[in-house]
Protein backbone atom coordinates (compact mmCIF):
# COMPACT_ATOMS: atom_id res chain seq x y z
CA UNK A 1 0.00 0.00 0.00
CA UNK A 2 1.26 3.47 -1.47
CA UNK A 3 1.97 5.83 2.11
CA UNK A 4 -0.24 8.18 2.46
CA UNK A 5 0.48 11.58 4.37
CA UNK A 6 -1.83 14.07 5.33
CA UNK A 7 -0.51 17.75 6.35
CA UNK A 8 -1.63 18.88 9.97
CA UNK A 9 -1.11 21.81 11.92
CA UNK A 10 -1.51 22.16 15.82
CA UNK A 11 -0.23 23.81 19.03
CA UNK A 12 1.88 21.56 21.52
CA UNK A 13 2.14 24.14 25.14
CA UNK A 14 1.94 27.36 23.13
CA UNK A 15 3.86 26.25 20.01
CA UNK A 16 2.63 25.79 16.87
CA UNK A 17 3.75 23.28 14.67
CA UNK A 18 3.02 21.99 11.04
CA UNK A 19 4.06 18.31 9.88
CA UNK A 20 3.25 15.88 6.78
CA UNK A 21 2.26 12.73 8.98
CA UNK A 22 0.73 9.09 7.68
CA UNK A 23 -2.29 8.45 8.63
CA UNK A 24 -0.89 5.41 11.20
CA UNK A 25 0.88 7.57 13.30
CA UNK A 26 -0.31 7.18 16.53
CA UNK A 27 -0.65 10.94 18.44
CA UNK A 28 2.07 9.69 21.55
CA UNK A 29 4.71 8.61 18.56
CA UNK A 30 4.72 12.12 16.61
CA UNK A 31 4.66 13.44 20.21
CA UNK A 32 7.97 11.66 21.02
CA UNK A 33 9.60 10.75 17.68
CA UNK A 34 8.38 13.47 15.17
CA UNK A 35 8.27 16.48 17.63
CA UNK A 36 10.99 15.04 20.31
CA UNK A 37 8.94 15.99 23.38
CA UNK A 38 9.95 12.30 24.94
CA UNK A 39 8.29 13.39 28.19
CA UNK A 40 4.88 11.67 26.90
CA UNK A 41 5.57 7.90 27.72
CA UNK A 42 4.11 4.92 26.73
CA UNK A 43 3.31 1.69 28.30
CA UNK A 44 0.85 -0.14 27.05
CA UNK A 45 -0.53 1.41 24.16
CA UNK A 46 -3.58 0.31 24.03
CA UNK A 47 -4.99 2.66 26.23
CA UNK A 48 -4.66 0.80 30.40
CA UNK A 49 -1.67 1.88 32.02
CA UNK A 50 -2.56 6.04 31.57
CA UNK A 51 1.62 6.89 30.78
CA UNK A 52 0.95 8.58 27.57
CA UNK A 53 -1.96 10.80 29.20
CA UNK A 54 -1.82 14.42 27.73
CA UNK A 55 -4.38 17.20 27.67
CA UNK A 56 -6.62 17.70 24.45
CA UNK A 57 -8.12 20.97 24.11
CA UNK A 58 -7.73 20.92 27.68
CA UNK A 59 -9.08 17.47 29.09
CA UNK A 60 -7.08 14.49 29.80
CA UNK A 61 -6.59 11.94 27.08
CA UNK A 62 -4.77 8.60 26.13
CA UNK A 63 -1.89 10.22 23.47
CA UNK A 64 -2.04 6.29 22.22
CA UNK A 65 -5.84 6.22 21.65
CA UNK A 66 -5.52 8.84 18.77
CA UNK A 67 -3.94 9.50 15.11
CA UNK A 68 -1.78 12.02 14.92
CA UNK A 69 -3.98 13.14 11.86
CA UNK A 70 -6.79 13.43 14.32
CA UNK A 71 -5.04 16.46 16.40
CA UNK A 72 -4.92 18.62 13.09
CA UNK A 73 -6.18 22.13 14.41
CA UNK A 74 -6.11 21.10 18.20
CA UNK A 75 -4.54 22.40 21.28
CA UNK A 76 -2.37 20.09 23.36
CA UNK A 77 -0.44 19.93 26.71
CA UNK A 78 2.35 17.67 27.42
CA UNK A 79 4.51 17.64 30.62
CA UNK A 80 7.08 19.61 28.52
CA UNK A 81 4.52 22.54 29.30
CA UNK A 82 3.84 22.32 32.87
CA UNK A 83 6.95 23.75 34.29
CA UNK A 84 7.51 27.45 34.16
CA UNK A 85 9.90 29.11 31.61
CA UNK A 86 12.44 30.09 34.73
CA UNK A 87 12.04 26.26 35.60
CA UNK A 88 9.95 26.71 38.56
CA UNK A 89 7.74 23.48 39.14
CA UNK A 90 4.06 23.57 38.68
CA UNK A 91 2.32 23.35 42.26
CA UNK A 92 1.60 19.32 41.05
CA UNK A 93 5.21 19.04 40.18
CA UNK A 94 6.35 20.28 43.76
CA UNK A 95 4.24 18.54 45.48
CA UNK A 96 5.29 15.20 44.05
CA UNK A 97 8.69 16.20 44.62
CA UNK A 98 7.81 16.98 47.99
CA UNK A 99 5.69 14.14 48.61
CA UNK A 100 8.35 11.60 47.27
CA UNK A 101 5.27 10.83 44.67
CA UNK A 102 7.68 8.89 41.90
CA UNK A 103 10.41 6.23 42.21
CA UNK A 104 11.46 5.13 38.30
CA UNK A 105 9.04 7.96 37.04
CA UNK A 106 7.35 6.17 34.82
CA UNK A 107 4.20 7.21 35.63
CA UNK A 108 4.35 10.43 36.41
CA UNK A 109 4.19 12.44 32.82
CA UNK A 110 0.43 10.71 33.22
CA UNK A 111 -0.54 11.36 36.41
CA UNK A 112 0.56 15.35 36.11
CA UNK A 113 -0.93 15.59 33.45
CA UNK A 114 -3.90 13.90 34.53
CA UNK A 115 -4.14 15.59 37.73
CA UNK A 116 -3.36 19.08 36.77
CA UNK A 117 -6.52 18.84 34.80
CA UNK A 118 -8.19 17.40 37.70
CA UNK A 119 -7.03 19.79 40.22
CA UNK A 120 -8.19 22.54 37.83
CA UNK A 121 -11.73 21.44 38.14
CA UNK A 122 -11.95 20.63 41.44
CA UNK A 123 -8.91 22.37 43.79
CA UNK A 124 -11.09 20.97 46.93
CA UNK A 125 -10.90 17.14 46.58
CA UNK A 126 -11.86 14.32 48.87
CA UNK A 127 -9.37 11.62 49.26
CA UNK A 128 -11.84 9.74 47.38
CA UNK A 129 -12.14 12.18 44.73
CA UNK A 130 -8.33 12.56 44.56
CA UNK A 131 -8.11 7.89 43.84
CA UNK A 132 -11.04 8.35 41.78
CA UNK A 133 -9.43 10.65 39.42
CA UNK A 134 -5.84 8.49 39.64
CA UNK A 135 -7.93 5.41 38.56
CA UNK A 136 -7.21 5.46 35.17
CA UNK A 137 -2.64 5.76 35.77
CA UNK A 138 -0.92 2.58 36.75
CA UNK A 139 1.86 3.24 38.72
CA UNK A 140 4.30 -0.30 39.70
CA UNK A 141 6.59 1.73 42.45
CA UNK A 142 4.60 3.87 44.72
CA UNK A 143 2.11 1.84 46.19
CA UNK A 144 -0.22 5.46 45.23
CA UNK A 145 0.02 6.45 48.52
CA UNK A 146 2.45 8.99 48.38
CA UNK A 147 0.85 10.35 44.83
CA UNK A 148 -2.63 10.68 46.94
CA UNK A 149 -0.68 12.74 49.52
CA UNK A 150 0.85 15.00 46.83
CA UNK A 151 -2.50 15.64 45.04
CA UNK A 152 -4.29 16.91 48.64
CA UNK A 153 -0.87 18.78 49.50
CA UNK A 154 -0.74 20.19 45.69
CA UNK A 155 -4.68 21.02 45.63
CA UNK A 156 -4.02 23.05 48.87
CA UNK A 157 -1.26 25.24 47.49
CA UNK A 158 -3.46 25.71 44.78
CA UNK A 159 -5.93 27.13 46.76
CA UNK A 160 -3.76 28.89 48.73
CA UNK A 161 -2.27 30.51 45.50
CA UNK A 162 -3.97 34.76 44.68
CA UNK B 1 3.66 3.33 14.60
CA UNK B 2 1.62 0.12 15.62
CA UNK B 3 -1.91 -0.10 12.97
CA UNK B 4 -0.98 -1.68 9.62
CA UNK B 5 -1.38 0.87 6.94
CA UNK B 6 -4.92 2.36 5.73
CA UNK B 7 -6.41 5.46 4.31
CA UNK B 8 -7.82 8.21 6.47
CA UNK B 9 -10.80 10.28 5.27
CA UNK B 10 -11.93 12.84 7.57
CA UNK B 11 -15.74 12.68 6.76
CA UNK B 12 -17.44 16.46 6.24
CA UNK B 13 -20.97 15.65 6.63
CA UNK B 14 -23.22 12.57 7.54
CA UNK B 15 -24.07 12.28 3.66
CA UNK B 16 -20.05 12.46 2.87
CA UNK B 17 -19.61 9.63 5.52
CA UNK B 18 -22.40 7.04 4.40
CA UNK B 19 -21.23 7.77 0.74
CA UNK B 20 -17.86 6.82 1.72
CA UNK B 21 -19.20 3.57 3.81
CA UNK B 22 -21.58 2.91 0.67
CA UNK B 23 -18.58 2.87 -1.16
CA UNK B 24 -15.91 0.71 0.60
CA UNK B 25 -18.37 -1.47 2.83
CA UNK B 26 -16.99 -4.03 5.05
CA UNK B 27 -13.02 -2.53 4.49
CA UNK B 28 -13.79 0.60 5.87
CA UNK B 29 -14.78 1.33 9.90
CA UNK B 30 -15.91 4.58 11.68
CA UNK B 31 -13.53 6.28 13.41
CA UNK B 32 -15.91 7.74 16.76
CA UNK B 33 -14.06 8.07 20.36
CA UNK B 34 -11.29 5.36 18.82
CA UNK B 35 -11.39 3.71 22.82
CA UNK B 36 -12.17 0.63 21.15
CA UNK B 37 -11.14 0.40 17.71
CA UNK B 38 -7.83 2.22 17.82
CA UNK B 39 -6.86 -0.98 20.66
CA UNK B 40 -7.81 -2.95 18.57
CA UNK B 41 -5.88 -1.63 15.42
CA UNK B 42 -2.88 -1.44 17.57
CA UNK B 43 -3.01 -4.88 18.68
CA UNK B 44 -4.16 -5.83 14.84
CA UNK B 45 -7.00 -7.49 15.26
CA UNK B 46 -8.43 -4.71 13.33
CA UNK B 47 -6.94 -4.26 9.81
CA UNK B 48 -9.68 -1.80 8.44
CA UNK B 49 -8.24 -0.59 5.00
CA UNK B 50 -10.37 2.64 4.66
CA UNK B 51 -11.01 5.21 8.78
CA UNK B 52 -13.91 6.84 7.81
CA UNK B 53 -13.17 9.98 11.07
CA UNK B 54 -16.65 11.00 11.92
CA UNK B 55 -15.63 13.23 14.73
CA UNK B 56 -16.05 16.32 12.70
CA UNK B 57 -19.86 15.51 12.48
CA UNK B 58 -21.10 17.65 15.18
CA UNK B 59 -24.95 17.26 13.98
CA UNK B 60 -24.51 13.75 15.53
CA UNK B 61 -23.71 14.86 19.11
CA UNK B 62 -25.47 16.24 21.42
CA UNK B 63 -29.27 15.49 23.59
CA UNK B 64 -32.22 16.82 22.78
CA UNK B 65 -35.40 16.04 24.42
CA UNK B 66 -38.82 18.21 24.76
CA UNK B 67 -41.15 18.29 27.26
CA UNK B 68 -43.26 14.04 28.04
CA UNK B 69 -41.04 12.88 24.78
CA UNK B 70 -38.26 10.16 23.97
CA UNK B 71 -35.01 11.28 24.94
CA UNK B 72 -32.63 11.34 21.42
CA UNK B 73 -29.02 10.64 22.07
CA UNK B 74 -26.38 11.43 19.14
CA UNK B 75 -24.33 8.92 18.16
CA UNK B 76 -21.27 10.85 18.69
CA UNK B 77 -22.10 12.74 21.89
CA UNK B 78 -19.28 11.34 24.45
CA UNK B 79 -19.45 9.51 27.80
CA UNK B 80 -18.06 13.13 29.40
CA UNK B 81 -21.24 14.74 28.11
CA UNK B 82 -23.53 12.97 29.11
CA UNK B 83 -21.99 12.94 32.67
CA UNK B 84 -22.31 16.43 32.93
CA UNK B 85 -25.90 16.70 31.71
CA UNK B 86 -27.48 16.91 34.84
CA UNK B 87 -31.00 16.69 33.08
CA UNK B 88 -30.24 13.87 30.90
CA UNK B 89 -29.01 11.99 34.15
CA UNK B 90 -31.87 12.74 35.86
CA UNK B 91 -34.22 11.54 32.79
CA UNK B 92 -32.26 8.54 32.47
CA UNK B 93 -31.05 7.50 35.82
CA UNK B 94 -29.53 4.29 34.84
CA UNK B 95 -26.44 6.04 33.56
CA UNK B 96 -25.68 8.03 36.15
CA UNK B 97 -25.18 4.49 37.81
CA UNK B 98 -23.64 2.87 34.64
CA UNK B 99 -20.97 5.85 33.35
CA UNK B 100 -18.81 5.98 36.50
CA UNK B 101 -18.10 1.95 35.53
CA UNK B 102 -17.15 2.50 32.29
CA UNK B 103 -13.16 2.70 32.01
CA UNK B 104 -11.36 6.09 33.16
CA UNK B 105 -11.94 9.27 33.02
CA UNK B 106 -9.31 10.43 30.12
CA UNK B 107 -11.14 7.17 28.29
CA UNK B 108 -14.76 8.74 29.55
CA UNK B 109 -13.38 12.13 27.67
CA UNK B 110 -12.97 10.47 24.27
CA UNK B 111 -15.91 7.56 23.85
CA UNK B 112 -19.17 7.66 22.68
CA UNK B 113 -22.30 6.31 23.10
CA UNK B 114 -22.45 5.38 19.40
CA UNK B 115 -19.08 3.89 19.45
CA UNK B 116 -19.85 1.53 22.53
CA UNK B 117 -23.03 0.17 21.38
CA UNK B 118 -22.18 -0.88 17.54
CA UNK B 119 -19.05 -2.43 19.24
CA UNK B 120 -21.28 -4.56 21.26
CA UNK B 121 -19.04 -6.15 23.80
CA UNK B 122 -20.63 -8.42 25.80
CA UNK B 123 -19.42 -6.78 29.12
CA UNK B 124 -20.15 -3.36 28.26
CA UNK B 125 -22.48 -1.57 30.32
CA UNK B 126 -24.21 0.70 28.04
CA UNK B 127 -25.66 -2.70 25.77
CA UNK B 128 -27.54 -3.83 28.97
CA UNK B 129 -29.05 -0.32 29.91
CA UNK B 130 -29.77 -0.23 26.21
CA UNK B 131 -31.99 -3.05 26.45
CA UNK B 132 -33.64 -2.51 30.10
CA UNK B 133 -34.63 1.06 28.73
CA UNK B 134 -35.90 -0.03 25.68
CA UNK B 135 -34.14 2.08 23.68
CA UNK B 136 -34.67 2.81 19.82
CA UNK B 137 -31.30 2.53 18.00
CA UNK B 138 -31.65 4.72 14.47
CA UNK B 139 -29.74 4.13 11.66
CA UNK B 140 -28.47 5.65 8.71
CA UNK B 141 -27.32 4.23 5.24
CA UNK B 142 -26.92 6.40 1.67
CA UNK B 143 -30.17 4.48 0.57
CA UNK B 144 -32.26 6.10 4.10
CA UNK B 145 -32.99 5.08 7.08
CA UNK B 146 -34.48 2.24 9.72
CA UNK B 147 -35.12 1.54 13.39
CA UNK B 148 -34.54 -1.19 15.63
CA UNK B 149 -35.14 -2.10 19.21
CA UNK B 150 -32.56 -2.41 21.46
CA UNK B 151 -33.48 -5.80 22.56
CA UNK B 152 -33.27 -6.34 18.40
CA UNK B 153 -29.91 -4.72 17.46
CA UNK B 154 -27.60 -6.86 20.07
CA UNK B 155 -27.30 -10.03 18.00
CA UNK B 156 -24.06 -12.00 19.32
CA UNK B 157 -20.49 -11.43 20.57
CA UNK B 158 -19.75 -8.06 19.20
CA UNK B 159 -22.26 -8.41 16.54
CA UNK B 160 -25.09 -5.96 15.89
CA UNK B 161 -27.96 -5.39 13.53
CA UNK B 162 -25.76 -2.75 11.43
CA UNK B 163 -25.27 -3.57 7.80
CA UNK B 164 -21.84 -2.65 5.90
CA UNK B 165 -23.17 0.33 4.51
CA UNK B 166 -24.91 1.75 7.91
CA UNK B 167 -24.33 4.01 10.71
CA UNK B 168 -25.80 4.25 13.92
CA UNK B 169 -27.01 7.64 14.18
CA UNK B 170 -29.20 8.29 16.90
CA UNK B 171 -30.73 6.24 20.19
CA UNK B 172 -33.70 7.20 21.51
CA UNK B 173 -34.93 6.58 24.93
CA UNK B 174 -38.82 6.33 26.26
CA UNK B 175 -40.08 9.66 27.91
CA UNK B 176 -39.55 9.02 32.01
CA UNK B 177 -42.41 7.40 33.26
CA UNK B 178 -44.21 8.00 36.58
CA UNK B 179 -43.54 5.70 39.78
CA UNK B 180 -40.81 4.23 38.39
CA UNK B 181 -37.04 3.42 39.59
CA UNK B 182 -33.91 2.44 38.12
CA UNK B 183 -30.59 0.55 39.34
CA UNK B 184 -27.28 -0.46 37.83
CA UNK B 185 -24.87 -2.24 39.20
CA UNK B 186 -22.03 -4.13 38.72
CA UNK B 187 -18.67 -6.44 40.11
CA UNK B 188 -15.14 -5.83 38.47
CA UNK B 189 -12.31 -6.85 39.75
CA UNK B 190 -10.94 -2.87 39.74
CA UNK B 191 -12.98 0.28 39.03
CA UNK B 192 -13.43 1.00 35.32
CA UNK B 193 -12.55 -2.70 34.10
CA UNK B 194 -15.10 -4.23 32.15
CA UNK B 195 -17.95 -6.52 34.27
CA UNK B 196 -17.78 -9.70 35.42
CA UNK B 197 -21.11 -9.18 35.69
CA UNK B 198 -23.71 -6.20 35.77
CA UNK B 199 -27.68 -5.92 36.03
CA UNK B 200 -29.61 -3.08 35.28
CA UNK B 201 -33.63 -2.82 36.64
CA UNK B 202 -36.17 -0.62 35.61
CA UNK B 203 -39.09 -1.12 37.90
CA UNK B 204 -43.02 0.86 37.18
CA UNK B 205 -45.24 0.26 39.82
CA UNK B 206 -48.73 1.50 39.77
CA UNK B 207 -50.75 3.57 41.81
CA UNK B 208 -51.37 0.95 44.89
CA UNK B 209 -47.54 0.13 44.51
CA UNK B 210 -48.04 -3.14 42.79
CA UNK B 211 -45.16 -3.74 39.86
CA UNK B 212 -46.49 -3.46 36.49
CA UNK B 213 -43.43 -3.66 34.79
CA UNK B 214 -39.93 -4.63 35.71
CA UNK B 215 -37.29 -4.46 32.82
CA UNK B 216 -34.22 -6.59 33.74
CA UNK B 217 -30.95 -6.86 31.72
CA UNK B 218 -27.76 -8.16 32.10
CA UNK B 219 -23.76 -7.76 30.73
CA UNK B 220 -20.82 -9.99 31.14
CA UNK B 221 -22.74 -13.42 31.43
CA UNK B 222 -23.66 -13.89 27.90
CA UNK B 223 -22.35 -13.55 24.21
CA UNK B 224 -24.11 -10.11 24.25
CA UNK B 225 -26.36 -8.08 26.64
CA UNK B 226 -29.10 -10.52 27.70
CA UNK B 227 -33.00 -9.34 27.87
CA UNK B 228 -34.14 -11.35 31.40
CA UNK B 229 -37.51 -9.63 32.05
CA UNK B 230 -39.31 -12.86 31.41
CA UNK B 231 -37.63 -13.70 34.57
CA UNK B 232 -39.04 -11.63 36.80
CA UNK B 233 -42.91 -12.25 34.98
CA UNK B 234 -43.88 -13.54 38.21
CA UNK B 235 -43.55 -10.37 39.82
CA UNK B 236 -45.83 -8.13 37.78
CA UNK B 237 -49.13 -7.42 39.34
CA UNK B 238 -48.10 -8.11 43.06
CA UNK B 239 -47.19 -5.82 45.27
CA UNK B 240 -43.44 -5.73 46.83
CA UNK B 241 -42.60 -8.69 48.70
CA UNK B 242 -38.75 -9.51 49.52
CA UNK B 243 -39.44 -13.56 49.44
CA UNK B 244 -40.69 -13.13 45.48
CA UNK B 245 -37.75 -11.45 44.11
CA UNK B 246 -35.99 -15.17 45.36
CA UNK B 247 -37.96 -16.76 42.34
CA UNK B 248 -36.65 -13.69 40.29
CA UNK B 249 -33.04 -14.73 41.11
CA UNK B 250 -33.05 -18.53 40.64
CA UNK B 251 -34.81 -17.72 36.86
CA UNK B 252 -31.96 -15.52 36.08
CA UNK B 253 -29.49 -17.87 37.14
CA UNK B 254 -31.16 -20.66 35.22
CA UNK B 255 -31.74 -18.62 31.96
CA UNK B 256 -27.53 -17.23 31.53
CA UNK B 257 -24.99 -19.36 30.28
CA UNK B 258 -21.78 -17.07 31.37
CA UNK B 259 -18.30 -18.04 29.58
CA UNK B 260 -16.39 -17.59 32.26
CA UNK B 261 -12.69 -16.16 31.80
CA UNK B 262 -9.52 -15.85 33.25
CA UNK B 263 -11.17 -13.74 36.52
CA UNK B 264 -14.30 -15.87 37.08
CA UNK B 265 -15.87 -19.10 37.03
CA UNK B 266 -19.08 -19.48 34.96
CA UNK B 267 -20.30 -20.70 38.43
CA UNK B 268 -19.20 -17.52 40.12
CA UNK B 269 -20.50 -15.38 37.40
CA UNK B 270 -23.90 -16.97 37.70
CA UNK B 271 -23.53 -16.40 41.51
CA UNK B 272 -22.72 -12.84 41.55
CA UNK B 273 -25.45 -12.46 38.69
CA UNK B 274 -28.04 -13.80 40.97
CA UNK B 275 -26.78 -11.16 44.15
CA UNK B 276 -26.92 -8.48 41.67
CA UNK B 277 -30.28 -8.84 40.17
CA UNK B 278 -31.51 -9.10 43.88
CA UNK B 279 -29.85 -5.80 44.86
CA UNK B 280 -30.93 -3.95 41.87
CA UNK B 281 -34.42 -5.03 41.52
CA UNK B 282 -34.60 -4.12 44.94
CA UNK B 283 -32.82 -0.52 44.73
CA UNK B 284 -35.29 0.14 41.84
CA UNK B 285 -38.32 -0.62 43.79
CA UNK B 286 -36.99 1.79 46.57
CA UNK B 287 -36.43 4.53 44.17
CA UNK B 288 -39.78 3.75 42.24
CA UNK B 289 -41.26 5.00 45.97
CA UNK B 290 -41.92 1.46 47.63
CA UNK B 291 -40.38 -0.88 50.43
CA UNK B 292 -37.71 -2.43 49.54
C1 LIG C 1 -8.65 0.83 29.16
C2 LIG C 1 -10.05 0.78 28.64
C3 LIG C 1 -11.05 0.37 29.49
C4 LIG C 1 -12.38 0.30 29.03
N1 LIG C 1 -13.35 -0.08 29.90
C5 LIG C 1 -14.63 -0.11 29.47
C6 LIG C 1 -15.68 -0.47 30.35
O1 LIG C 1 -15.48 -0.75 31.53
N2 LIG C 1 -16.95 -0.49 29.85
C7 LIG C 1 -17.22 -0.17 28.55
O2 LIG C 1 -18.37 -0.18 28.15
N3 LIG C 1 -16.25 0.18 27.71
C8 LIG C 1 -14.96 0.23 28.13
N4 LIG C 1 -13.99 0.59 27.23
C9 LIG C 1 -14.35 0.84 25.82
C10 LIG C 1 -14.84 2.26 25.62
O3 LIG C 1 -16.04 2.45 26.34
C11 LIG C 1 -15.07 2.63 24.16
O4 LIG C 1 -15.14 4.02 24.16
C12 LIG C 1 -16.31 2.13 23.48
O5 LIG C 1 -16.45 0.74 23.60
C13 LIG C 1 -16.29 2.44 21.99
O6 LIG C 1 -16.68 3.74 21.76
P1 LIG C 1 -15.82 4.70 20.82
O7 LIG C 1 -16.63 5.90 20.59
O8 LIG C 1 -14.48 4.87 21.41
O9 LIG C 1 -15.81 3.85 19.46
P2 LIG C 1 -14.66 3.46 18.41
O10 LIG C 1 -13.54 2.78 19.12
O11 LIG C 1 -14.32 4.64 17.58
O12 LIG C 1 -15.46 2.44 17.54
C14 LIG C 1 -15.83 1.15 18.00
C15 LIG C 1 -16.47 0.37 16.84
O13 LIG C 1 -17.75 0.90 16.52
C16 LIG C 1 -17.78 1.39 15.17
N5 LIG C 1 -18.55 2.63 15.23
C17 LIG C 1 -18.27 3.73 15.97
N6 LIG C 1 -19.27 4.64 15.87
C18 LIG C 1 -20.20 4.09 15.03
C19 LIG C 1 -21.47 4.53 14.55
N7 LIG C 1 -21.98 5.70 14.92
N8 LIG C 1 -22.16 3.71 13.72
C20 LIG C 1 -21.66 2.49 13.36
N9 LIG C 1 -20.47 2.03 13.79
C21 LIG C 1 -19.74 2.81 14.63
C22 LIG C 1 -16.33 1.56 14.78
O14 LIG C 1 -16.18 1.44 13.39
C23 LIG C 1 -15.67 0.43 15.54
O15 LIG C 1 -15.83 -0.77 14.86
C24 LIG C 1 -12.67 0.67 27.67
C25 LIG C 1 -11.66 1.10 26.82
C26 LIG C 1 -10.35 1.15 27.29
C27 LIG C 1 -9.27 1.59 26.36
S1 LIG D 1 0.44 3.87 26.59
FE1 LIG D 1 -1.44 4.88 26.39
S2 LIG D 1 -2.55 4.13 28.03
FE2 LIG D 1 -0.77 2.92 28.15
S1 LIG E 1 6.98 5.66 39.80
FE1 LIG E 1 7.50 3.85 38.74
S2 LIG E 1 5.65 3.39 37.73
FE2 LIG E 1 5.07 4.99 38.98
Amino acid sequence: MQVERHDIELSVNGTIYRRAVESRILLSDFLRHDLELAGTHVGCEHGVCGACTILLDGAPIRSCLMLAVQANGHELSTVEGLAGRDGELHPVQQAMHDHHGLQCGYCTPGILMTMTAFLKQNSEPSEHEVREALSGNLCRCTGYQNVVDAMLAAAQTIRAAP
Amino acid sequence: MKPAPFKYIAASSLDHALALKAEHGDEARFLAGGQSLIPAMNFRLARPSVLIDINGLGELAGVERSEGAEIRVGALTRYRSLESDSRFLTDCPLFADALPHIAHPQIRNRGTIGGNLSHADPASELPAVAVAMQARMRIKSAKGGREVAASEFFQGLLTTDIRSDEMLVEIAFPAPRARTGTCFMEVARRRGDFALAGVAAVVTTDAKGRCSQLRLALCGVGETAVDASTAAASLIGQPWASEAIETVVSEVQAMIDPPGNVHASPDYQRHIAGVLAQRAITAAYSRAGHAG
